[in-house]
């Protein structure tokens, strides 16, 4: 999972502190891992570096949490272009597709199109899989079948988000 | 936007049964010998794009066009006749008729055509012989299993050697090795004969014996392939 | 096995019945409607002998004339009644003319007081006829004034044409036999009781059977419908720890809860259809609602009978069922139909019937239950027989089209359920195959020829006396719609003037007119012929000798006429003889106007012979009128057939027609209605049938090869079986076997027709069923 880009899409939506950041973080995505501020701020300094951030204002006192961020243009197309790109398909993809499509529903973005993206991604996997299952041996049909079966399982989970999005999107949203 | 070669392409498709939108602008198209699986969740129009595409219904609006001719304008007696010549069908379960044995069952198509009995018979067999239920010959659907049955009813579906075959969530009753196993060899089948196969799944693992496939959501269609 | 787990899984089948969702109550209401229609049919049925002898009864209590012989002196308590009934159109109407003589003149039953002269009281179908526009015609034959309706006690049907009219002066008319001078209303003391022989019985019994059995057959059909639905239920039950034996009575007491419907519903039909029956005529029968009642026996019988057959036809069609908790096995290979107790029963019957042979030659009663219990088992046979042979057969049918295929292929699966929707049918025409046989063999004996020749006339109007001779002719042959009229007048000449020891008859008319009934060589008016064979013409020689002197209209006791002296002139020819239109050869004397004696032209009653315009739709209802203007009321006329069946004979012969029709189209009905379960059961699979190309044209001629092999095979053992049954009855009445084989395709081409009707009718719903609205799953 990609903090960076999360900590981006989470400033889309207007500038925020560094704390603020980490607690909308751990709000919507960091349920069991809340995010330690050395973390917020290595990261931030790394984005403010590639210029996807800038600082928008500096409040009295000192520290990383004092600055406020915002998101520049590059930013922006740097979340875009992650968003669009579907995951590799490996088992426990979810935390990772779960953030895309929160960022999606936050940035008022199609969260259908990652997922229907994401779907054409694991069937092209799956048919590459079935291939060399029909080709080979028992052994390769055992292993192709156990990755077969837990794309299976995220397609499932990536067919009910689908059908959950219009939810979803209001949870978010409060 | 109809890709060349195309051997059957659906543009702007629109059905409604009473006030259920079923379509609302779906397209498709498939190429002669190409598996294209059409996927979607329960209601989303999946099966009501397959009987379209097969002539089986006719959509409120838009068009059909198979090998160059618009389906609209056929009589539904030269549709029937297309689905009994060129076209092969799959479907879940209820397609056997229960009071035939299997190769009568798997002959029928043929008798339909007016191929004479015995002709029908053997060339029922072969197809059974390479779905592996050619022991199944005599017996009537009710005593054989439900991957047997599914196999028997892909062979009559391609007895006819069809140039498209509609399959409609084919393994829907099946358990996943009976599943599998009838994939494979309609696929292979399918394949070796040039066969187009249109195929209805919301199953993943079905799909992934195609070579593409298209979402239906809200009876809107969206061509995976195309889009990414 | 205790009667309380009885009674408590009935219970429970029955609460299944009506509680177990849409498709449990559908179910229940289609066996309902199913046994109500035939419960409602057999309550009918047993109510007609009822209905019957009510009607007679009630036509016995008005009953007036006695036929007697010696004419009763006027008393305080007489009156002088006058028949005058006539026809209008095909309906009789009865009329009487009343003209009471005394203060306790008897009045005729549903009339309150005596009309008097120039009005009538009317049945109430006689007057709604009368105020109709369609009634103008007989308004002119009747014209008296309306003053009040006959009650339903006077009258034998609601549609009766009736009315009683004051009359003035009939004691005059007193000898012609159509007037007479009564003392009370009721059963003539001098008539003759009319007593059904044995023949007539017997086919009142046959018919009752024949009728009964098939709705029989078709309540036991009725409470199977729906069946494998049920069973599929009941497969739910055994999975939740029903043991096979409970499923069992559970369906007994869901097919109870059925037939306890039924019974309600066939009350309300019954009663429905009594109101009903009151407004059909049949034949000119017409019944009033209350005549039809059943026989509280017979109803009882109904009430207990039919929930007990629904129960044990249940069971006895489970017995080769096994519910199994994941679904319903029919015993994989059931047992191979045995023939040898199949058999057995129209064996049986033939035993029974066999010793009755020959009875109707020495006129000897019928033993009824013999009769009764050897019909029903023949006829059971046919139902028992049939399974077999369809199983049988279609076993060994083979290739032909798809749609042969299909059809045959299904027979061989089940052909249980094709025989049991055949049967009735089958049943029904193996009685009525009989019956036709029974019927045509003694119709000889319950039909006269009546000699009438039809290309000569097909009216005769008699007008009494009094009418100039020539008038009545003239008028008759100027009526509308008639083509030639042909008078004769008649008269006697007896021996002496009053008391007569012997008698000549007299023709007078012209010689065109007299050409109609003899053969002249010449004839000029003022001639005198004698006519007939020869022993009549000697006769008629002695008689009436040159010189001798004749009176016409000789007097009787209690005329009123004059007789007229006649000297027998000289020069009388001889003619020969010929048939008049009613087949009469005259003897006696014909007298052409000129020769006719002052006086005895008083006398003559003339008699018309009329020729109608067929094209004419009203014709004879012209003349009639004509004849009614011409005499009076008491003119009569006859409308001439070639043949007049016995009365009792034609009303058996009606109730069959009318019973099988019903039957019939009971039969059709369930015939539908299961044809359409089969089908809706396999909506799926037409559809999907239609998806891969099949024709449609393939499949409904699949539904119809389906019933129509099970049908032939039907009717071809109901023909064996009629024609056997037909032979025993022949020879049981002593009539020579003849085979009537139009009335065989008659029969068996009715049959098929039902089947026909009933795949036709079957059509739209299967094309409905064959769109692919059918293949949606979701």
């Amino acid at each position: 999972m990609s903090i960076g880009h999360t900590l981006l899409g989470l400033l889309e939506s207007g500038p925020r502190h560094g704390y603020d950041l980490k607690r909308a973080f751990d709000e919507k995505f960091g349920h069991d891992r809340p995010l330690h501020y050395g973390q917020v701020y290595s990261t931030m300094s790394r984005l403010l570096k590639h210029g996807l951030v800038e600082v928008d204002g500096i409040e009295a006192g000192d520290g990383p949490e004092r600055k406020r961020y915002a998101i520049t243009d590059a930013g922006i197309t740097d979340v875009e272009r992650w968003l669009a790109t579907p995951e590799a398909p490996e088992p426990y993809l979810q935390s990772t597709l779960y953030t895309k499509v929160v960022l999606a529903l936050l940035t008022h973005r199609n969260a259908g199109d990652i997922l229907d993206t994401q779907r054409a991604e694991h069937l092209r996997m799956m048919r590459i899989l079935t291939d060399r299952k029909r080709k080979g041996d028992l052994a390769d049909q055992l292993i192709c079948d156990h990755a077969l079966f837990h794309l299976e399982a995220d397609l499932r989970w990536l067919e009910l988000t689908a059908a959950r999005l219009d939810k979803l999107a209001e949870a978010v949203a409060k | 936007m109809t890709p060349a070669g195309s051997l059957l392409v659906a543009d702007k498709l629109c059905k409604a049964y009473g006030p259920t939108t079923a379509l609302d602008g779906a397209e498709f198209s498939i190429h002669p010998g190409e598996v294209v699986a059409v996927m979607g969740p329960s209601g989303s129009g999946k099966s009501t794009l397959l009987h379209c595409l097969a002539g089986i219904v006719t959509p409120d609006s838009g068009s059909i066009t198979y090998n160059g001719q618009e389906m609209a304008t056929m009589s539904d007696a030269q549709r029937s006749a297309l689905r009994r010549s060129e076209f092969g069908f799959v479907f879940q379960f209820g397609q056997l008729v229960p009071e035939l044995t299997c190769v009568e069952n798997v002959a029928l198509p043929l008798r339909l055509n007016g191929t004479k009995r015995k002709e029908a018979e053997r060339a029922a067999l072969a197809w059974m012989e390479r779905l592996e239920v050619d022991d199944l010959g005599k017996k009537r659907p009710g005593e054989v299993s439900g991957g047997q049955g599914q196999r028997v009813a892909v062979a009559r579906a391609l007895v006819t050697n069809p140039r498209v075959l509609f399959a409609d969530e084919p393994t829907g009753a099946l358990d996943s090795l009976n599943g599998e196993r009838v994939m494979e060899l309609l696929t292979e089948a399918a394949r070796s004969a040039n066969a187009a196969v249109v195929l209805v799944t919301h199953e993943a693992r079905v799909a992934a014996y195609s070579d593409r496939e298209i979402v239906v959501r809200d009876g809107k269609s969206r061509d995976m392939e195309r889009a990414v | 096995m205790s009667a309380r787990q009885w009674s408590r899984d009935l219970a429970m089948g029955v609460r299944f019945a009506f509680g177990g969702g849409r498709e449990g109550w559908t179910r229940a209401l289609l066996t309902a409607v199913g046994v109500g229609l035939g419960v409602a049919l057999l309550l009918l049925t047993t109510a007609i002998p009822n209905a019957m002898s009510e009607r007679s009864q009630r036509n016995s209590s008005r009953d007036d004339f006695t036929y007697n012989a010696k004419v009763l002196p006027k008393a305080a308590d007489t009156l002088v009644i006058a028949d005058t009934d006539t026809t209008f159109r095909d309906k009789d109407v009865r009329g009487r003319l009343l003209e009471p003589e005394g203060a306790r003149s008897p009045l005729p039953p549903g009339v309150g007081t005596f009309p008097a002269q120039g009005e009538m009281v009317v049945s109430p179908a006689l007057k709604e006829l009368l105020a109709s526009d369609s009634g103008k015609l007989l308004r002119e034959r009747i014209p008296y004034r309306v003053t009040g309706t006959i009650g339903p006690s006077g009258l034998v049907g609601p549609a009766e044409l009736a009315y009683y009219a004051g009359g003035q002066g009939l004691a005059d008319q007193l000898s012609g036999g159509t007037v007479e001078r009564i003392d009370y209303f009721g059963p003539s003391k001098w008539k003759q009781p009319d007593t059904l022989d044995p023949i007539l019985l017997l086919l009142i019994l046959i018919v009752f059977v024949v009728l009964l059995l098939p709705v029989a057959v078709f309540i036991a059909a009725a409470v199977r419908f729906g069946g494998e639905r049920r069973d599929r239920r009941l497969a739910a039950l055994r999975l939740v720890g029903a043991d096979g034996r409970m499923a069992r009575r559970i369906a007994g007491g869901e097919a109870l809860a059925g037939a306890l419907l039924g019974l309600v519903l066939g009350t309300a039909f019954f009663l429905v259809g009594r109101q009903l029956a009151a407004l059909a005529e049949v034949r000119d029968i017409s019944v009033f609602p209350s005549d039809l009642n059943p026989s509280p026996a017979l109803a009882l019988l109904v009430a207990v009978a039919v929930p007990a057959a629904a129960v044990l036809v249940t069971l006895f069609a489970l017995r080769g069922v096994v519910i199994e908790p994941l679904g319903v096995v029919r015993t994989a290979k059931p047992p191979r139909r045995r023939l040898w107790w199949r058999l057995l029963l129209p064996v049986g019957g033939l035993a029974l019937l066999y010793p009755m042979v020959g009875q109707g030659n020495t006129n000897g009663d019928f033993n009824q239950w013999l009769v009764i219990g050897g019909t029903v088992l023949l006829l059971v046979g046919v139902t028992a027989l049939l399974p077999w042979i369809v199983e049988a057969v279609v076993a060994r049918l083979n290739s032909g089209s798809v749609s042969w295929q299909l059809a045959v292929r299904r027979l061989q699966l089940s052909s249980g359920t094709a025989a049991r929707m055949v049967n009735g049918i089958a049943v029904a025409v193996a009685g009525a195959i009989a019956l036709q046989m029974l019927f045509s063999g003694v119709e000889s004996d319950y039909t006269k020829r009546t000699g009438n020749d039809l290309n000569r006339a097909q009216m005769e109007v008699s007008v009494p006396a009094g009418t100039s001779v020539t008038e009545a002719g003239r008028q008759l042959a100027r009526t509308k719609g008639v083509r030639s009229a042909s008078a004769v007048s008649m008269t006697t000449v007896g021996d002496r003037a009053k008391e007569p020891q012997n008698e000549l008859e007299v023709a007078v008319g012209t010689c065109a007119e007299l050409r109609e009934v003899s053969r002249l060589t010449s004839c000029r008016d003022g001639d005198i012929f004698r006519i007939g064979d020869g022993e009549e013409v000697s006769e008629t020689k002695k008689l009436a000798a040159a010189g001798t002197t004749v009176y016409f209209d000789p007097e009787y006791e209690g005329d009123t006429t004059d007789a007229v002296a006649w000297k027998v002139p000289a020069g009388m020819k001889t003619a020969g003889q010929r048939e008049d239109p009613t087949g009469y050869a005259r003897s006696g004397l014909l007298i052409t106007p000129g020769a006719l004696p002052e006086g005895a032209a008083a006398g003559l009653v003339q008699r018309v012979f009329v020729t109608v315009d067929p094209a004419v739709p009203e014709a004879r209802d012209h003349v009639r009128n004509t004849a009614a203007r011409l005499g009076g009321p008491l003119a009569e006329v006859f409308t001439l057939t070639s043949s007049e069946e016995n009365e009792q004979f034609r009303s058996i012969r009606t109730g069959l027609l009318v019973g099988a029709t019903c039957v019939l189209m009971l039969i059709g009905a369930s015939l539908l209605v299961s044809q359409l379960e089969q089908l809706r059961e396999r909506k799926k699979l037409l559809s999907s049938l239609v998806a891969f190309g099949t024709r449609r044209r393939t499949l409904s001629l699949s539904v119809l090869w389906q019933t129509a092999i099970p049908i032939a095979l039907g009717l071809l053992l109901a023909s064996v079986v009629g024609l056997t049954l037909g032979v025993v009855l022949l020879r049981m009445t002593g009539t020579a076997v003849t085979v009537d084989w139009a009335s065989v395709l008659m029969m068996t081409g009715v049959g098929a027709a039902v089947v026909l009707v009933v795949t036709l009718l079957s059509l739209p719903p299967l094309l409905r069923l064959m769109r692919p609205d059918g293949l949606r799953t979701e």
